[in-house]
């Protein structure tokens, strides 16, 4: 008898515990880890909740590698978050594994989006209907050290403005031992890293190309400018002995470590070279083509609603939506993480263009292009190994070039079906 | 304590009729039903589910649909499939002898050895505690060009032009594989003087007084009598090898098993094709044929290897 007792006791008190935590609504907000991230995470949660108390946002993060894998499986559990961050890439795979939903109009209108954001917003579109809105976009720009600029003879204010401009600054800043070896880079080279989207977005527009037609789903680089887009990559390690790929294991460990006189990298970078003591960095917009033109990348984490949110969760993962891309969201994003508001208003103030950093990032938001990728790293790793077979296979760079377009082409169509 | 009278008196009809060995044996089987429905649920289920998959087309975000034995037909027609099957039968063919030759030196003089015999033998146990992702970024450092990789530094200080090592087709492979097999040697030193140390002294004392000369001791006494330990030794290390995963995919992480796939293992193209492209499907086909591969190596091992 005693114990159906003690059986009744934990049944009222579990009861009682359910019923105190009815009072707020609890959605969870689902990102990859990345330590200033779920910094600035933290801060908006504290701040929205100030704001809502009756709501409660609970954030779980997962490491980078996992975190597709995580996100679906849990969401077609019927668990997971109510909000989730998302790379814009993958829209289409979560769309169709019936994750995500539309952001309904009546919350978020399409011509308020449109008006406010970057056009590079397009990519979250699907038919009529936006399904995530970003804090924050990323763009590329050509990191220098100063100090290697100035032991090199070259003004540390003047960094080059053609690619013609970096091949020679490079090879000013290249340092060799006494057998050739490259001790110190004039240029990175790391496919792995942002070079592929140097290569696919900017290098090949710049030479004349497009890297894809038909909305991304035709491989269009296997021509002339394709091929001399190629060429100058390959060039800097093959002819002009400027870098090297797997230098310093990564482009951005040996430009950190003071190794490399120049690399391209993201404004998500700016955190880690932010840290750098031994030598001052400058950033300026990627080099332009003879002929002037510029081109760059950029992308971005949108944060969307899952189809798991229902009712009073609905409305609270609307409203914490809406406050994670307000223009106050986005300039502690920027503050925290060193990402670009995604909102014209927010990115384009004086204050910011003048930037000495941010700046050449937002410049290069105006002609930016977003890559629709279908499968990523399958599409990155195309690129790894068209530059390894001509750079370590020592193949010719025109047969590499076709068999990239072929492997890629490949993925796509598989992507399509 | 009111638990414990509920839980008697419950079953009073049929449980008291039974006679003390039935009871025994719903225990024991009681007992046996939970790591039974354990590695029912946990390990033989998943694997009937995967030759499920392989004949599907599911990729977590789309249902399955069936597809009959295409995703074989494509695997079979994959020049990728082709490369990756060789580089992990390389693993195996490189890996085993010259881990098990190594290791069977090393434990066949430890054993002799009386002077810090227990000390010698953590140092070389010590690499197999050590996390595999761990050592093999400290390996992939190792490899690195100069100024900062340490043998190519040493390389250059003799005046020898640099190598690539990871950077290179031909010499990833074996770089790769030396921090493996350097890791799996503290286990198996470890087993082969449990088996040498299992042969009675007394052999040993009738071969010396017949006047056996220290190779034929080797040949006739020892090799025969630690065969046993060499067989288990054989068939772990060979699954070891096909299996072999995180050296590849940690001491490359830019490239997983590059440069140009010539250190991919089987095991790496399995975890790519289903967790970054989420090909299930095709993934599945392809742990099928692993699984069968694993299956027809041991059972190969074992049949040349039995004492016949």
């Amino acid at each position: 008898m005693r114990f159906r007792h003690l059986l009744a006791g934990v049944a009222i008190s579990f009861a009682t515990l359910a019923s105190s935590g009815v009072k707020a609504v609890e959605i969870e907000y689902w990102q990859y880890v990345f330590d200033t991230r779920v910094k600035a995470m933290n801060q908006l949660i504290a701040k929205f909740q100030e704001a809502n108390p009756d709501i409660k946002v609970k954030q779980t993060t997962f490491p980078y590698a996992d975190y597709q894998t995580k996100v679906a499986a849990s969401i077609l559990a019927g668990q997971g978050p109510d909000v989730v961050q998302l790379f814009y890439g993958w829209t289409d795979n979560f769309i169709s594994g019936k994750m995500i939903r539309p952001l309904r109009a009546e919350a978020f209108p399409s011509a308020d989006i449109e008006r406010d954001f970057f056009p590079i917003i397009s990519a979250m579109k699907r038919g009529n209907d936006y399904y995530g809105l970003p804090t924050a976009v990323r763009s590329l720009a050509l990191f220098y050290n100063k100090k290697a600029f100035k032991d090199a003879g070259l003004d540390p204010n003047n960094p080059p403005k053609t690619i013609d401009e970096l091949v020679a600054a490079a090879e000013k800043t290249t340092k060799r031992d006494g057998s050739g070896n490259i001790v110190s880079a004039g240029m990175t080279l790391d496919m792995g890293g942002q070079d592929h989207q140097w290569w696919r977005e900017v290098l090949i527009r710049q030479f004349g190309g497009a890297p894809y037609t038909d909305n991304d789903t035709k491989v269009a680089y296997n021509d002339e400018a394709g091929l001399k887009a190629l060429t100058f990559y390959t060039d800097l390690q093959k002819k002009h002995k400027v870098g090297q790929a797997g230098f310093m294991d990564e482009g951005q460990a040996a430009f950190r470590a003071g190794l490399a006189a120049m690399t391209i990298d993201g404004t998500f970078r700016l955190g880690s070279f932010g840290t750098i003591k031994s030598f001052e960095w400058g950033v300026t917009e990627l080099p332009a083509n003879a002929q002037g033109m510029r081109s760059n990348y950029a992308s971005y984490f949108a944060n969307a609603i899952t189809t798991k949110a229902e009712g009073e969760k609905l409305a609270a993962a609307e409203k914490f939506l809406a406050y994670v891309s307000s223009p106050e969201a986005m300039k502690v994003w920027m503050e925290v993480v060193g990402e670009l508001p995604a909102r014209r208003t927010a990115a384009l103030t004086p204050e910011n263009i003048a930037h000495p950093v941010y700046g050449p990032f937002l410049k290069g938001l105006e002609y930016a292009h977003t890559t629709l990728f279908k499968d990523e790293a399958a599409q990155r790793q195309v690129a790894i190994d068209m530059a390894n077979r001509v750079l370590i296979g020592g193949e010719d760079p025109k047969t590499s070039l076709a068999k990239a377009a072929e492997a890629e082409q490949a993925i796509i169509d598989r992507a399509k079906r | 304590m009111s638990i414990a009278v509920h839980w008697e008196t419950a079953p009073s009809g049929l449980w008291s009729r039974m006679s003390l060995g039935q009871k025994q044996l719903i225990w024991a089987w009681g007992f046996l039903a939970v790591p039974l429905l354990f590695y029912v649920v946990i390990r033989f289920w998943p694997t009937f589910q995967a030759f499920y998959l392989s004949v599907t087309d599911w990729t977590i975000t789309r249902p399955a649909s069936f597809v009959g034995f295409e995703n074989y037909t494509r695997l079979y027609a994959d020049p990728l499939f082709w490369q990756v099957f060789r580089n992990t039968f390389l693993y195996l063919i490189l890996g085993t002898p010259i881990s098990l030759l190594i290791s069977f030196v090393v434990a066949y003089y430890l054993d002799r050895v009386r002077f810090m015999h227990s000390f010698i033998r953590a140092l070389y146990f010590l690499p197999f505690l050590t996390t595999a992702a761990a050592m093999a970024w400290v390996w992939r450092w190792f490899y690195q060009p100069v100024p900062i990789g340490v043998i190519n530094d040493i390389l250059s200080s003799f005046g020898i032009p640099q190598q690539p090592f990871l950077r290179s087709t031909s010499q990833a492979l074996p770089a790769v594989l030396a921090p493996a097999i350097w890791a799996g040697l503290g286990f198996q030193i470890i087993i082969f003087l449990a088996g040498l140390r299992a042969i009675p002294t007394t052999y040993y004392e009738a071969a010396r007084i017949d006047g056996l000369s220290e190779g034929a001791i080797l040949r006739r006494i020892t090799l025969p009598l630690v065969k046993p330990t060499l067989v288990f030794l054989v068939v772990f290390s060979s699954i070891g090898f096909l299996r072999i995963f995180d050296q590849v995919y940690n001491i490359n992480t830019n490239d997983p098993g590059g440069p140009l796939n010539s250190t991919k293992p089987l095991v790496l193209m399995i975890y790519q094709t289903a967790f970054s492209s989420y090909e299930m499907g095709y993934a599945a086909a392809q742990t099928v044929v692993l699984f069968l591969i694993l299956l027809a190596i041991s059972l190969l091992q074992l049949r040349i290897m039995r004492d016949r």
